[in-house]
């Protein structure tokens, strides 16, 4: 990412063009090790079941895992097919992210911005928090019902606390010279909010939607665990039943196939928001 | 009553300011705090760290109340933030997410300036702060100098007629300094804005204003006030080695330091 940005301006120094390549070095190191890892670990996954070590009935088998993963793309699920389960899982926990995220945000920045409000409120979002998030699943499906609603519904609540905290704390943190500087200037109120308050509070907020759509991932997942007609906790649910741990572990990467694309997606959009930062990676 | 003899363009009279400090007790940074600014007159601020300057630009600005007294503009009581107030910031103020242009211009947007209005606005005054070609760079690739330059930029271009600068300078090493009290002189010279500018540094505040005032040590008061009749336009660079300015100095520097000397023994 930073390597143009660093070799360019610099090219003409010896000394740091070797470090430029010893960083080079360094990196293709570091991922040598990381495939290296990666082979021992399957292989010896692998190889412990062949062995006999490894009981494949209960830890599954690289092999047969990847085996259930061409058998799923090709055939379908014994649910339907496996696009359709992935497909109705992002629906429920990227419907579930946005309205949560866009509930933390608005609710946090009016907490943040409002004496009153925060005093009244904080000690009932306090009390909210502390719930385990996840029981609220079953009060989800009993009021909404097996379809997508009340997967959505716990994604929501999963999100909504994160992305509150995050977006309340950085208008708290917003620079009290900005905000004189903004008013001496001449902003009302909203312009304050919009101009300042927002801006700064932006890197907090980003920061927590990385760990959010995790959360809202984990919402859906086991909402459907807990009772659908589809998705991929259905799916876990449904292989789990059968004693199938290959088909477990199938939709576990499945799964982290989608979250790590969700954060790549975010991490993508975060640096498009905050070009004015200062590069930190460059003079580390 | 008596009539007004002269009209100001800030007046502080009797003014107290209060702190509650977090063991409950009362800290009173402003007692009995009177000072006059005539309108277009460079007035200077010096006195020990934390007596109780910026918590006077402060009461100017409408950004807090005073426990006591009164604090006017234009001989009418400070009620807020008021529009012919400017403010330059000790610490960097100008907002980081926006490039030159756009910090320039948040002044006028935010006054309802239409937005082509403003850029021409704020172009004309990048260039006069000598930032020609930087209007797309973000403060965080500007230099020091330059970013106060920014922050001048933004304050001069809603034209106030009441300058308020706190320290604005101080965070900046010697050349550049000078340089910036050259086109802090030049722009004041052009916009004729009363100015009330609080530093810690005497010699700055000889060299730019036409009156200076040593301040207490907490409470803060005005101990005394200096009228500094050296002819404008000044040389920033040459003027401080002028016998004069000398002996301006000399005799400033005594009131000062027996309050920073009051202010050490008080720790
Ligand atoms: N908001 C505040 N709450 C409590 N004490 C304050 C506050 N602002 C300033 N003070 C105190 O008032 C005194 C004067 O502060 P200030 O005006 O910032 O000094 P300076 O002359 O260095 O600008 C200091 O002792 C400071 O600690
Ligand atoms: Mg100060």
């Amino acid at each position: 990412m930073t390597e143009t940005t660093v070799s360019a301006p610099l090219a003409a120094d010896g000394r740091i063009e070797t470090a430029v390549q010893r960083m080079r070095r360094h990196q293709r190191l570091v991922l040598a090790l990381r495939l290296a890892v990666l082979v021992v670990l399957i292989g010896g996954w692998e190889f412990g079941v062949r062995l006999g070590a490894i009981d494949p009935f209960f830890f599954g088998q690289p092999s047969g895992i990847v085996t259930k993963l061409i058998d799923w793309t090709e055939n379908g699920t014994s649910i339907g097919p496996l696009w359709m389960q992935i497909w109705v899982t992002i629906y429920e926990a990227g419907a579930g992210f946005l309205i949560g995220s866009a509930m933390g945000i608005l609710c946090g920045i009016a907490l943040g911005r409002n004496q009153l409000l925060s005093d009244v409120f904080s000690i009932y979002i306090k009390v909210a928090n502390s719930i385990p998030r996840v029981v609220l699943g079953s009060i989800f499906i009993v009021a909404l019902g097996l379809g997508a609603a009340s997967k959505i519904a716990l994604a929501v609540v999963m999100v909504f606390f994160v992305v509150f905290a995050n977006a309340f704390q950085g208008v708290r943190e917003a620079d009290k010279n900005l905000i004189a500087n903004a008013r001496i200037l001449g902003a009302s109120n909203w312009q304050m909010t919009r101009a300042v308050v927002l801006p700064s509070a932006l890197s907090w907020i980003l920061a927590s939607l990385h760990v959010s759509f995790g959360f809202a991932l984990v919402g859906a997942i086991v909402g459907e665990f807990l009772g659908a007609r589809e998705g991929m906790g259905l799916l876990i649910a449904t292989a789990q039943g059968s004693f199938d741990s290959n088909g477990v572990f199938a939709a576990m990467i499945v799964i982290a196939i989608v979250a790590l694309l969700a954060e790549w997606i975010l991490t993508v959009i975060e640096n498009r928001l905050l070009t004015w930062r200062p590069d930190t990676t460059v003079n580390e | 009553m008596s009539a007004i003899a002269s009209p100001s363009a800030v007046a502080l009279k009797n003014v107290a300011r209060r702190f509650v400090t977090p063991s409950g007790d009362v800290l009173s940074a402003l007692e009995d705090f009177d000072l006059t600014i005539a309108p277009g007159e460079f007035m200077a601020v010096v006195g020990p760290t934390g007596c109780g300057k910026s918590t006077t630009l402060g009461l100017i600005a409408g950004l807090a109340r005073p426990q006591g007294g009164e604090v006017t503009l234009f001989d009418a009581p400070v009620t807020g933030v008021d529009r012919r107030v400017g403010f330059v910031f000790q610490q960097d103020a100008v907002f980081p997410w926006r490039d030159v242009l756009g910090n320039v211009m948040a002044g006028p947007l935010f006054r309802g300036v239409p937005k082509d209005k403003a850029e021409t606005e704020a172009r004309d005054w990048i260039t006069r702060v000598g930032l020609k070609g930087f209007e797309h760079h973000h403060p965080h690739q500007l230099s020091g100098g330059m970013r106060k330059r920014v922050a001048l930029a933004q304050t001069f271009i809603n034209n106030p007629q009441v300058l308020l600068m706190d320290e604005p300078f101080s965070a900046l090493d010697v050349q550049t300094r000078e340089l910036m009290q050259e086109e802090l002189l030049q722009l004041w010279a052009q916009a004729k804005s009363a100015v009330l500018f609080v530093t810690h540094d005497l010699d700055e505040a000889i060299l730019l204003a036409d009156r200076v005032a040593v301040l207490t040590t907490r409470p803060a008061r005005v101990k005394s006030v200096h009228t500094i009749d050296l002819p404008r336009p000044r040389d920033v660079a040459t003027l401080r080695y002028d016998e004069r300015f000398i002996a301006i100095a000399r005799k400033i520097s005594d009131d000062l330091r027996e309050e920073v000397l009051r202010a050490r023994a008080g720790h």
